[in-house]
């Protein structure tokens, strides 16, 4: 982030380098600070107010233990990461049985969410809610985290994080709204179809890495112009048969239309 | 003013004393070309061209086409430090360190994809027009040719940056090569010097590229052109215009300017787009290895349709007894299938000749409507076409409409079978239906909506003569006489030759107009038009005439 | 015209000759009439010319004056590239405005009467093809290309050869060696390492639904040495670990480890690399061409245009618990061929 920041030195106006300079500077403390907001602490008050929660609001699906049933998988073992991703992206609670459970508006609070956490954590031991310095991305590599993240994560993420299609209905989502807490939770936890990715095969550092690449795509740097989606020669297809063909057609229709 | 007409006369006759210029500019200067919006469909390809020759030029300087490897220090900072082959490496480096090289490499892209598309619909009206009619059969088959070479040549271009989008698709295209029969592996060997990726295709699809494909389109578009200022232009019928003349406006002054003035349009709508939108981010695919991809792998919209032919594909494969593999799921989709589309294509021209056995020349231009089996299949063919493109990108569509791929690809497989002659079944009634409208315009005028209670009680509607320019399109339609089957044997009980061909001829006849609406005779015009008068137009004029006001009209305009 | 035969759409040479209705009278424009109207668009075509002039002028000052590097903030539109937005608006705004100031010049000013070329017979004259053909005969009788049998042969004989070399050139385009296809890097003990950080692995580095994206070790040495990628294209494999009952079936008794499967990245169909693993239905699905196939059964296909199961690579681990692979491939990776068998 830093790095682009210096890139802007020349920019056509004092404005647009203010504007860039302050959307980054707010980009970067809005980032940051939810990643501080997530180190929880389990003690025994919370683990019992989660257990409240979770009974009336898991239970049905995850079993009362959290043994799982047939509408829903076992949690013993998932560990409070599972959940913090879980709830906090609304995935859960689910408001329907679907394909895959889509991100919404959480339900929970960030004060249950960490109850919650700290109750599923207590049932088996499970990967914890990254701490702040686990995401700070401030030293992290940012061409090795492309590279990582063309070999982990672009097959269904998209090269630019946009998501994509997976089998019958399913889809990898976008990873444009995911927070840094949000997507190391995600690579160690394997949230639905996804894949795990231990800190054991893909190290605290490389995580790092992938995290910076990906807050770079987010910036939405598109150096060529409008970036159609970031979807690929598709988009440009279509852009080329409707507004480009469009427009070529509408001036021959000039050329070729009477005069009065 | 008068100076500058005075040196270009002298320049002229000094050039006439070296080459005959006189005799060349007087046959050419005020040659007449008619004026049509559907007529400039083809220069946007041509302008097209121009543009990507020009600024093909400007990226050769700064486009090395290595595939060594080296490793990347420009000023994209996510790839700093990266291995990568010296032709994505000099890629980015003319789009981020060089001035304006971006903006070429864009334009140079967006211009691709206007040729393809432009190219398209200008074969779209060709053949909704008929205007591939003799004389014009080569000039049809020049263009299909140039059609699939642009297609190859559009191809290379996406892959030379070597990125890790156009890398997959050159491994795609590398397994449809692999799945020939016979000696399907050794031209993948020849192709690439060797195993997928070697070292070798970067650099030989360059000389391809920049090379031997422009020449050959410098070529054929020189004779696509010379053919259409010998053949005179078609043009649409009308009045005034016959199959023997050309209406329209001279070459010189008014076509330079406007011919010559869409050129500059076309050019500055790409260059505009090249600023603007963004095409083709190498930068963000990042190189190309052959172990990493991107979901939503797609080419450029025009292989479109061959890779959603490759995905629809149920997955056959034989083992022979001989332990050789025929990999049907590929072969078919991949090369069996376009080459049955682009033989079709080329050949239409003459399969229809063939059936309506006509041999004269045709340069006034067909309505669609008057041939409907024709537009039937030109419609059918751009649904099999539309579907295909469609399920190209069906990951998109699926992600995007909340859809299944799994589903689409169903659907596909069997809207392939059934929509194209839906479609066309559909668009022949529409046609006919069309057909049908026209003659009764012409026997009985048009139908102006308003209604008159005649004294007596009776509601009629007023038709509307239509106009001479009207008549002059509705009467232009050609009536094709079916063709008959000859008899099984003559007179004296001998084999008609080619039997089996001419009933042939004869059922394809009659699937091509035995439907037809016949064009009324001038004897049937006049009779209608005397029957109408009979019936009701005394009256309403005596109405008229009465000077009273038209009693009782309903329409549009009374309420 | 409804009784025309077809004999007579054979033999007819022209259809259609006279216009059935005439050129309607022209129609004068504004422009034609009103000289005020002229002037006006006059001005219109030649403020358009001058403002091409002057973005080319800006064209010039933006090369000079704007880094390459520098970027703009478009908000929604995103940070795009400052010098390459305002080189290709200038430089656009100058093409366009001369193309539609010299359209609207004739559209405007320049004559719009209609006028009329006669067409004519498109062929040469009848007495100029009785002398082209003529022309031919005198040729062929000097030459004596009818008479002389053995010269006429020989030449067609000499000539249909005559292209051999050219093509014969072409045949070391490439080896000819197929079975290389059949070959990978991969052999009985060679280390499984993570690619891109290259470390190697333990089974207990991988859980349950974890994916890994691997090479042999050794690869990277083979690469620089032969200077291609095209070991890579061959050898890259995925690792996924289940639970072992999840486990359906193989292609080879006790492959996995523990539940560990290593199978080749590199589809049946076309050779995409493919990596898109669903932990929960053990389905892997390629991004190019859709084809899926179940890890938990053999690799085999379960939708799509593959035909051929995944490859899978027996692997065990070695004295000190590193995942290794416990043979090569039993089958060739990637794109059936068709020496394949």
């Amino acid at each position: 982030m830093t790095s682009s920041s210096v890139r802007r030195h020349k920019a056509t106006g004092l404005a647009v380098l203010l504007v860039g300079l302050l959307a980054t500077g707010f980009g970067y403390a809005a980032v940051t600070g939810t990643a501080q907001a997530s180190a929880p602490t389990a003690n025994a008050s919370q683990i019992e107010a989660g257990k409240k929660l979770y009974l009336e609001g898991c239970a049905t699906c995850h079993g009362l233990a959290g043994q799982g049933s047939s509408d829903g998988p076992s949690l013993i073992g998932v560990g409070a990461a599972a959940v913090d991703f879980q709830v906090k992206t609304g995935r859960m609670p689910l408001a329907q049985p679907t394909n895959q459970a889509p991100r919404k508006a959480p339900v929970y609070n960030d004060e249950e969410i960490a109850a919650l956490a700290a109750f599923v954590a207590s049932l088996g031991a499970g990967p914890a809610i990254p701490t702040a310095e686990q995401v700070d991305t401030e030293d992290a590599n940012l061409a090795e985290g492309g590279e990582l993240f063309r070999t982990n994560c672009a097959q269904c993420h998209n090269f630019a994080g946009k998501g994509g299609a997976l089998s019958y209905g399913k889809y990898a989502p976008s990873l444009m709204d995911a927070t840094p807490t949000e997507i190391y939770e995600a690579m160690l936890t394997g949230p639905q179809n996804m894949p795990n990715f231990p800190d054991a095969s893909l190290p605290e550092e490389e995580k790092k890495a992938i995290i910076k690449y990906i807050e770079n795509l987010q910036q939405g740097d598109s150096p060529g112009g409008l970036a159609l989606g970031s979807l690929g020669p598709v988009t440009e297809g279509v852009f080329i048969w409707t507004a480009g063909l469009g427009l070529l057609l509408a001036a021959a229709v000039w050329i070729g239309a009477k005069v009065r | 003013m008068s100076v500058i007409v005075k040196e270009a006369g002298r320049a002229i006759s000094r050039a006439d004393e070296r080459a005959p210029i006189s005799s060349l500019l007087k046959a050419n200067l005020r040659k007449v070309f008619p004026d049509h919006w559907s007529f400039m469909l083809g220069e946007i390809a041509l302008y097209s061209f121009i543009i990507l020759l020009l600024t093909g030029v400007y990226l050769t300087i700064w486009f090395k086409p290595s595939m060594t490897e080296v490793v990347y220090n420009g000023s994209y900072a996510p790839l700093v430090g990266i291995k990568m082959s010296e032709a994505y490496a000099s890629a980015l480096d003319l789009s981020f360190d060089v001035r304006g090289g971006l903006l070429l490499r864009q334009i140079h892209h967006w211009a691709a994809l206007f040729f393809m598309a432009a190219m398209v619909v200008h074969m779209f009206r060709i053949f909704f027009t008929g205007a591939f009619r003799k004389p014009r059969e080569l000039n049809w088959v020049i263009g299909g040719s140039m059609f699939l070479i642009v297609l190859l040549e559009g191809f290379a271009g996406y892959s030379l940056p070597d990125d890790l989008l156009s890398g997959v698709g050159v491994r795609i295209v590398a397994g449809i090569i692999e799945a020939v029969p016979i000696v399907g592996t050794y031209l993948m060997f020849f192709i690439f010097g060797g195993q997928f990726p070697g070292n070798d295709f970067i650099p030989r699809l360059y000389t391809f590229h920049v090379l031997l494909v422009p020449g050959i389109l410098l070529a054929l578009i020189g004779l696509h052109l010379i053919l259409i200022f010998y053949h005179k232009h078609t043009q649409y019928p009308g009045p005034g215009r016959s199959n023997t003349n050309v209406v329209g406006f001279p070459l010189f002054p008014v076509y330079v300017a406007k011919a010559g003035g869409f050129f500059f349009v076309v050019f500055g709508v790409t260059a505009l787009m090249g600023g603007l939108v963004s095409i083709n981010p190498i930068w963000a695919y990042g190189p190309y290895v052959p172990d990493q991809v991107t979901a939503g792998s797609q080419p450029d919209w025009y292989i479109g349709f061959l890779d959603g032919m490759l995905r629809a594909m149920p997955n056959w494969e034989w083992e022979d007894f001989l332990g050789r593999t025929w990999s049907w799921n590929i072969f078919i989709p991949g090369a069996v299938m376009p080459g049955i589309l682009v033989g079709l294509l080329l050949a239409y021209p003459f399969i229809e000749a063939w059936v309506t056995g006509d041999k004269r020349e045709h340069h006034l231009l067909e309505r669609p409507r008057n041939n409907p089996t024709r537009t039937g299949i030109g419609v059918a063919a751009i649904v099999f076409y539309g579907i295909l493109v469609i399920n190209g990108a069906n990951d998109l569509i699926a992600i995007t409409f909340n859809l299944s791929i799994n589903q689409l690809i169903w659907f596909t497989r069997i809207a392939i079978f059934i929509a194209p002659p839906l479609a066309f079944l559909a668009t022949r009634r529409f046609c006919l239906g069309l057909q049908r409208r026209d003659r009764e315009k012409l026997l009985h005028g048009r139908e102006s909506g308003q209604i008159l209670r005649l004294p007596h009680g009776e509601f009629i509607e007023i038709h509307t003569p239509i106009s001479d320019d009207e008549k002059a399109v509705i009467l232009s339609k050609e009536d094709y006489p079916v063709v008959a089957a000859p008899p099984a044997t003559d007179e004296n009980g001998v084999r008609t030759p080619g039997l089996r061909a001419k009933r042939w001829r004869a059922r394809l006849s009659r699937a091509y107009f035995g439907d037809n609406i016949q064009k009324p005779t001038p004897a049937e015009i006049e009779a209608a038009a005397h029957h109408s008068h009979e019936e009701h137009d005394h009256e309403v004029e005596e109405l008229h005439a009465g000077g009273k006001e038209v009693p009782a009209v309903l329409g549009p305009d009374s309420h | 015209m409804s009784e025309k035969t077809s004999t007579e759409l054979a033999t007819a040479e022209h259809h259609g000759e006279e216009p059935l209705f005439p050129l309607p009278p022209h129609r004068h424009r504004l422009t034609d009439t009103d000289p005020r109207a002229a002037r006006r668009a006059e001005r219109q075509v030649a403020t358009m010319f001058v403002l091409s002039a002057l973005l080319v002028v800006a064209f010039v000052a933006v090369y000079v004056g704007v880094d390459v590097r520098s970027t703009l903030n478009l908000g929604p539109f995103g940070v795009v590239n400052a010098s390459n937005l305002l080189l290709g608006l200038t430089m656009g705004g100058a093409i366009l405005l001369i193309g539609i100031g010299a359209i609207h010049w004739a559209k405007k000013l320049m004559s719009d009467e209609e006028i009329v070329d006669e067409r004519h017979p498109l062929g040469s004259p009848k007495e100029d093809q009785d002398a082209a053909l003529e022309a031919f005969q005198t040729g062929v009788a000097e030459s004596g290309f009818v008479e002389r049998k053995i010269v006429r042969r020989s030449l067609i004989g000499a000539l249909l050869l005559f292209p051999v070399p050219l093509i014969v050139f072409l045949k070391d385009m490439g080896p000819t060696d197929v079975n290389v296809l059949r070959e990978t890097l991969w052999k009985k003990g060679d280390r499984i390492l993570v690619d891109i950080t290259l470390q190697p692995l333990r089974p207990e580095d991988l859980n349950v639904g974890t994916l890994v994206s691997a090479s042999p070790e050794g690869l990277n040495e083979v690469q620089e040495l032969e200077h291609t990628q095209n070991a890579r294209a061959k050898a890259s494999i995925i690792l996924v670990r289940m639970k072992p009952e999840e486990i359906r079936s193989q292609q080879g008794d006790n492959w996995d480890y523990q539940g560990i499967l290593a199978f080749s990245k590199i589809c049946t169909h076309v050779g995409c690399p493919i990596a898109l693993y669903q932990q929960r239905t053990h389905h892997l699905l390629c991004p190019c061409h859709q084809s899926t196939f179940d890890l938990s059964d053999s690799g085999n296909v379960v939708f799509g245009p593959a035909a051929r199961q995944m490859p899978q690579l027996p692997i065990t681990v070695d004295e000190e618990g590193y995942l290794v692979a416990a043979d090569g491939f039993q089958q060739p990776v990637g794109p059936s061929f068709w020496e394949r068998g």
